[in-house]
């Protein structure tokens, strides 16, 4: 398939949260806030996209017996560096105590590792496909996740803060169910009627 | 006692499917009837449990005095890998019929988030080994407890007249949602 469609059906078409049904645990456990799901969205990302662009090069030379082990190998390592990183640099707390994203994102930064999207990904798609394809194939998914994670968090946000992007707009608290486990549920199953029934609408 | 209040917490406070997120693919992928339900929770007993022991002791008398606790995220996953791996092969001879039973959820456990979740969660609160035995025991306690009654309540859905657009996943997380709810009550019993 051409490229531009490689890349655009991680959004709505092959969408790993909405269609796919694939990365369930941070998609719930991390959008509390936009800000918190882009991060989240924006760290699976960058380990997709690195393990699609290595195990697409490499996957050849990988004895297929221990082919998944060595996937995940690759795939940990990558969210090794992320979390290294985000432990480094995004670790300083807010103006009033407020926990630092790294804390905020807490253990689901080590659990991009056993992110089904990831493992799913590389064995089914960059494992057979060459380093471009598998490239963009990664750019396109990590972004439709992202997307969807941003969605789920802005909704899960304005409805249980009044706030968005941490800017308050209503005094006091929201519905604040939504920023609770409960609400994270009911506002996802919301969020995956209206998005299926949109996609069935363009199509 | 200490472990009476790990296993509180663990089932109903803080559950790992309705509070914590964790577990969540095969909590809505599996969970259609309840015979499979219980074959995964079972599955996911075993390997939650043993995991929870190696992990904790490469923690304990490797990574941390080799001073590469860095390693963690990479060491812990390709432990579950192998237990997973190591669980089938001597399912396969011991019990033919128990691997038979649990057939293909075994290999779904290695991505289970959960099993790394408790893992890494267990080394992170200082926990002794008895009390990371209970500690996940309590979860896959409470994994089990809440995968069972999500699809005793789902394969009553077939029974129920579910508007078009919500059949399937989205009424499974209203569901899930109420449930949670009701786990909610929960908090504040256990510190």
């Amino acid at each position: 398939m051409n490229q531009l469609k490689n890349f655009s059906k991680g959004f709505i078409k092959e969408n790993p949260v909405f269609v796919l049904f694939l990365g369930l645990c941070p998609t719930l456990g991390t959008t509390n806030s936009a800000i918190n799901g882009i991060s989240m969205g924006l760290a699976t990302t960058f380990v997709l996209v690195m393990s699609n662009f290595v195990i697409s090069l490499i996957a050849r030379l990988i004895p297929n017996k221990v082919r998944i082990p060595a996937y995940i190998v690759i795939i940990a390592s990558f969210v090794t560096i992320v979390d290294l990183l985000m432990k480094a640099f995004m670790n300083t707390p807010g103006v009033n105590f407020e926990p630092s994203l790294y804390d905020q994102l807490g253990i689901f930064i080590p659990l991009i590792v056993v992110n089904c999207i990831v493992l799913g990904r590389a064995e089914a798609f960059a494992s057979k496909n060459n380093v471009v394809t598998s490239l963009i194939d990664g750019i396109g998914i990590g972004f439709g996740f992202t997307f969807a994670l941003f969605l789920l968090g802005s909704v899960r946000e304005i409805l249980g803060s009044g706030s968005i992007f941490n800017l308050k707009f209503i005094q006091g608290d929201g519905i604040l169910l939504f920023v609770s486990p409960p609400g994270a549920f009911l506002a996802l199953g919301f969020l995956i009627m209206l998005m299926n029934k949109l996609s069935q609408k363009i199509s | 006692m200490e472990y009476i209040l790990i296993i509180v917490s663990a089932v109903f406070v803080n559950n790992i499917v309705l509070t914590k997120f964790l577990g969540l693919c095969p909590f809505i992928g599996v969970s259609n009837r309840v015979d499979t339900a219980i074959g995964m929770s079972g599955a996911v007993t075993f390997v939650m449990v043993i995991a929870t022991i190696v992990t904790y002791l490469i923690q304990q008398y490797i990574l941390v005095p080799l001073g590469i606790s860095f390693t963690q995220t990479i060491t812990f996953i390709l432990v579950i890998a192998s237990l997973v791996q190591l669980v089938e092969i001597i399912l396969k001879k011991v019990s033919p019929s128990l691997y038979q039973a649990l057939g293909i959820f075994l290999p779904l456990i290695t991505t289970n988030c959960a099993i790394l979740g408790v893992a890494i969660l267990a080394v992170q609160r200082d926990f002794t080994l008895v009390e990371s035995v209970v500690f996940a025991i309590g979860n896959a306690l409470g994994f089990g407890l809440a995968l069972i009654t999500f699809s005793g309540i789902r394969d009553q859905l077939n029974l129920v007249d579910v508007p078009k657009g919500m059949q399937g996943v989205p009424i499974a997380f209203i569901i899930a949602g109420l449930m949670a709810m009701a786990f909610a009550g929960f908090t504040g019993i256990v510190k």
